[in-house]
């Protein structure tokens, strides 16, 4: 017992990889249910084992906690060290929840390769884990990487008819940006002489180098969240991914690099960081109107959620851009929020595509009238992804919003409009499928939701609820460590020779 | 004694007579003894380089040849590149009558060539060991006497393979004249003392890098390998492309990081063009392949652009990584070309890219397999790939290459995206091609180990990078 308290972090990374192995080696397409269970059982045990990550977790202590040491490489000082503070503990409950969450939802769906694809989801929990928990910087980048061979084998072998343009392009694109983060870790390592994260945080960095740093982790990280103008390959990913690979990238992987922002990013170049904090803020906001109107016009629903979750994305890098306590504590509530809505959302289409094999919005209409209980809760999952009151969807974008009014004027003004823009896309879309007249014989033989598919939704409503009423739980973790991350990010890391002034300090 | 510490040498060459001898005498059907005295030969003087090895350099033959460990340790990985890649091609040679007792004599001859290379301390030996080697590998590739592509493929080495030796000596002899040495060590000190912008030294210098260019399939003189690759009994190939490159990188270090390392400034920028070039037009032309064999020589060719990365360093640092990238190379290259032979059979050759279709299909673990050898190409981690491309680029970063290491981190990319269609292909497209696959035992169990190497040496690297940067060290102060 003392082994698992103290390694909490290694048997949330390693746990679920273990279980992904157990379901390739004893899990085939003809015994299709010991694969389902061994799978399922193997998400839960790997879920239970986080929760205490939360329970344990010390909320008045701003830095890294259940930290692990170890030697990894010494020929270039890598070492194994694993820690997490207030902004990865949610993250990494929210991976190991949604890991549960997509094996259910492949129960009766995945009928091809299930072992294969049980445990590409589990292997990528554990990816995910150790990124949210790695500080090394090449333990990180291998988490990193590796994330992409499992979610590039998901895409493409259960997607849609696409769908190899779809992970061939996510796959580069993400390896394009990551490349030029390792450039960065080199450049790091000689400076320091190793690759602790810790050490980067107290490493004095010239400005031009700050610069060439914050870019090169740009380029890594606005891919993924991803930011515009390098979003195209989510909505491509998205559509042609399987309702699973559609969850977990919305879900957790776009987190990634919101959180990457965070953890290296910002707080290695803290000078560059304000100094490109307009430009960000910029691109953060095109990608909430922008993108809420290129969300109006999509006619696959699918397309519709991705393009809305990258608008919704563009809440949490403008929050984190402000520098101010209640925007960086509404983006991580904005993630861990959308984290939930999309996985529903995502559900919602999986759940009409098992059934009408069709994402197009123009071949519904009128499924309230054969799947009414369905309806009640995806017409709740939209109006949570719209932002209305009481659901989580508000929280976030209202301490964003409310940062924004402090911060600047127009800039609230246009993150406002998202209250009115996401609605407009999500509720449109909400009237043309789910109300109005039975639109064809298709749709007047649609069964409504089984028990499986019941307490999936039923689950992620009430998260979406209890948070949306009571999201203390999450912000009470994010306090120590915000402020924490905004004293550090106020402190300038020039060398002192400099004569130069922090930029917008 | 110095005769004994050339008794691995002399092990392979006894032996190597011996397989030709029994040959003469041995019947068809028990041929599986040859196979069994070549395994047998390679053990043996594993046994020996391993015994006689101390960490003291130490000079014989009036200093023709040194014994240092970064001799042991190549010639240990030379052994175990070979001995794994005759697991790989029996029942190949057998199923293509190519079986006899010729093939495992000239594969030691080879390997006697790549030893002495190693080991070679003055510019004859090194000369004499890579004759040895090229003339082997020239007969080799026309093996399957009937083939026309492949007498094609042995003519055109031959030919050029005799032009890049000629360079070679050129320049040598180049040296020789500058320097009144072909001892390396004394090539060094006399450099020293000369001029470093002697023209005919420089001279010299280039025809000496264009020699080692050639063997390594660097661009520009790269034109050999895709045609010699395509052409070869697959089995020649995975020779050509594996194991020679431990002894093209020993004579690298003998001759640029030891005898002209005065000069570095002069082969850092060679070596600089030749890096960019050849990971840039390996990387452009594997796209456009359809064979596979033509495929993996682009990417050895982009390969040896990362090699070279770490060779450009010119320090400690560098050297190791390189020796670090050489075995990673060569590891992932066994595997590569051991899938290929795993998947022919009687009559069929899967070297095309369509043969892979639908592989997870036919057999999971063969897919899984190429998957992991074809992340290990593209430097994806937790493969050794990724740490070989790592080592070597943060070497050059540290020698100040520093926009070099970005071009060659977005030309990586490009190079993802053609070993990213073989897993594509494994994967997402339904078989084309039903048969079982057929393969011995013995076969199977060492290439999964192969594999499996890939991925084991990529979580837990610091073993091999040990051997590595200890064989550099002692060896070169």
């Amino acid at each position: 017992m003392t082994v698992f308290n103290q390694h909490l972090l290694s048997f949330a990374i390693w746990l679920p990889m273990l279980a992904g192995v157990i379901v390739l080696m004893f899990g085939s397409d003809q015994a299709a249910n010991r694969t389902r269970w061994v799978a399922l059982v193997g998400s839960i045990v790997s879920f239970l084992v986080t929760i205490p990550l939360y329970t344990r977790f010390q909320l008045d202590v701003g830095t890294f906690q259940f930290q692990e040491l170890a030697t990894w490489i010494p020929a270039f000082n890598i070492h194994y060290h694993l820690g997490v503070d207030g902004f990865s503990v949610p993250l990494i409950l929210l991976t190991s929840f949604t890991t549960v969450l997509v094996v259910v939802a492949a129960w009766e769906v995945i009928t091809k390769s299930i072992a294969q694809y049980m445990a590409a989801f589990l292997i990528m929990s554990g990816l995910m884990i150790g990124v949210f928990s790695a500080l090394d910087g090449i333990l990180y980048y291998v988490f990193w990487e590796a994330m992409l061979i499992p979610m590039f084998l998901v895409i493409g072998i259960w997607g849609g008819p696409n769908r190899v343009y779809a992970t061939v392009k996510f796959f580069l694109y993400t390896l394009l940006g990551s490349l030029l983060m390792l450039v960065a870790f080199i450049y790091l390592y000689h400076q320091t002489g190793s690759f602790a994260l810790t050490d980067y945080y107290d490493l004095p960095i010239a400005m031009n180098a700050q610069i060439w740093i914050f870019i090169a982790f740009f380029m890594a990280f606005a891919v993924k969240i991803p930011m515009w103008p390098v979003h195209t390959w989510l909505p491509d990913a998205h559509v042609e991914a399987p309702t699973g690979g559609s969850i977990v990238l919305a879900a957790i992987a776009l987190k990634l690099g919101g959180y990457s922002f965070l953890r290296f990013a910002m707080p290695i170049a803290p000078d560059a960081a304000h100094y490109f904090s307009n430009v960000m803020i910029t691109l953060s906001l095109i990608a909430v109107v922008y993108i809420a109107f290129v969300a109006l016009v999509q006619k696959d629903m699918k397309k519709l959620i991705a393009y809305s979750s990258i608008s919704h994305m563009g809440f949490v890098t403008l929050g984190f851009f402000m520098f101010s306590q209640l925007g960086l504590e509404g983006a991580v509530v904005q993630m861990i929020s959308h984290g939930f809505i999309s996985s529903a959302m995502f559900l919602c289409v999986g759940v009409l595509y098992d059934r009408m094999h069709s994402r197009q919005i123009a071949d519904y209409g009128g499924v309230v009238n054969t799947m009414p209980m369905f309806a009640a809760f995806a017409v709740l999952f939209a109006m949570a992804n719209s932002g209305l009151p009481g659901t989580s969807g508000f929280v976030g974008e209202f301490m964003v919003i409310l940062a924004a009014v402090k911060f600047n004027f127009w800039v609230a003004f246009l993150a406002a409009t998202t209250l009115i823009f996401g609605a407009a896309y999500t509720l449109w879309m909400t009237k043309r499928v789910f109300y109005g007249e039975v639109a064809n014989a298709h749709v007047a033989e649609l069964k409504d939701i089984n028990a499986r598919e019941f307490s999936m939704l039923a689950v992620l409503a009430i998260l979406v609820i209890g948070f949306g009423v009571y999201p203390e739980p999450i912000t009470a973790l994010l306090q120590a460590t915000s402020a924490e991350f905004l004293t550090h990010m106020q402190t300038s890391k020039l060398p002192i020779i400099s004569n130069v002034p922090a930029v917008g300090i | 004694m110095d005769i004994l510490s050339a008794l691995p040498e002399l092990t392979v060459l006894c032996m190597a007579m011996l397989i030709l001898i029994v040959d003469l005498f041995i019947k068809p059907q028990n041929r599986f003894v040859i196979y069994g005295l070549a395994q047998f030969t390679l053990f043996a003087a594993a046994v020996f380089t391993f015994q006689s090895h101390t960490p003291a350099v130490s000079y014989m033959f009036s200093n023709m040849f040194v014994d240092d460990t970064l001799a042991d340790v190549l010639k240990l990985m030379t052994y175990l590149g070979t001995s794994i890649m005759l697991v790989y091609t029996r029942q190949y040679m057998q199923l293509r009558n190519m079986f006899r007792g010729e093939y495992y004599a000239m594969v030691l001859f080879s390997m006697l060539g790549m030893m002495i290379m190693i080991s070679g301390q003055n510019m004859l030996t090194i000369y004499m060991g890579l004759e040895l080697l090229s003339l082997c590998l020239y007969s080799l590739v026309a093996f399957d006497r009937d083939n026309p592509r492949a007498s094609e493929a042995a003519m055109k080495y031959f030919v050029l393979g005799a032009l890049a030796s000629g360079m070679l000596l050129y320049g040598m002899s180049m040296i020789y004249g500058m320097t009144g040495s072909l001892n390396i060590t004394e090539i060094a000190n006399a450099i020293s003392d000369l001029n470093p912008h002697n023209p005919v030294l420089i001279m010299g210098l280039v025809f000496v890098v264009a020699g080692l260019a050639f063997k390594f399939g660097a661009v520009p003189f790269q034109m050999w390998v895709p045609d010699v690759y395509q052409g070869s009994p697959t089995s020649i190939t995975m020779l050509i492309g594996s194991v020679p490159k431990f002894a093209a990188f020993a004579i690298t270090i003998r001759l640029l990081a030891q005898g002209l390392y005065p000069l570095a400034a002069d082969w850092q920028d060679m070596l600089l063009i030749m890096a960019l070039l050849s990971i840039t037009i390996g990387n452009l032309s594997a796209i456009a392949q359809t064979n596979l064999k033509r495929m993996l020589a682009y990417s050895t060719i982009s390969h040896i652009g990362f090699l070279l990365f770490g060779l450009m360093s010119a320090n400690l640092n560098g050297f190791a990584s390189s020796m670090f990238y050489i075995s990673a190379y060569v590891l992932m290259t066994l595997a590569g070309f051991g899938m290929i032979l795993l998947l022919s059979r009687q009559g069929f050759e899967a070297d095309k890219l369509e043969d892979l279709k639908g592989l997870n299909q036919r057999s999971p673990w063969a897919a899984f397999m190429m998957m992991i050898t074809m992340f290990t190409m593209a430097g994806i981690p937790p493969t050794v790939g990724f740490y070989a491309k790592f080592t070597v680029l943060q070497a050059a970063w540290q020698a100040g290459f520093t926009w070099p290491v970005v071009v060659a981190v977005l030309l990586a990319v490009i190079g993802a995206f053609y070993y990213l269609r073989i897993v594509k292909l494994m994967y997402f497209d339904e078989p084309t091609d039903h048969n079982a696959i057929q393969a011995p035992v013995d076969m199977q169990f060492v290439l999964s180990v192969n594999c499996l190497a890939l991925l084991l040496i990529g979580l837990l690297p610091q073993v091999l990078m040990n051997i590595c940067g200890l064989s550099i060290v002692t060896s070169l102060q």
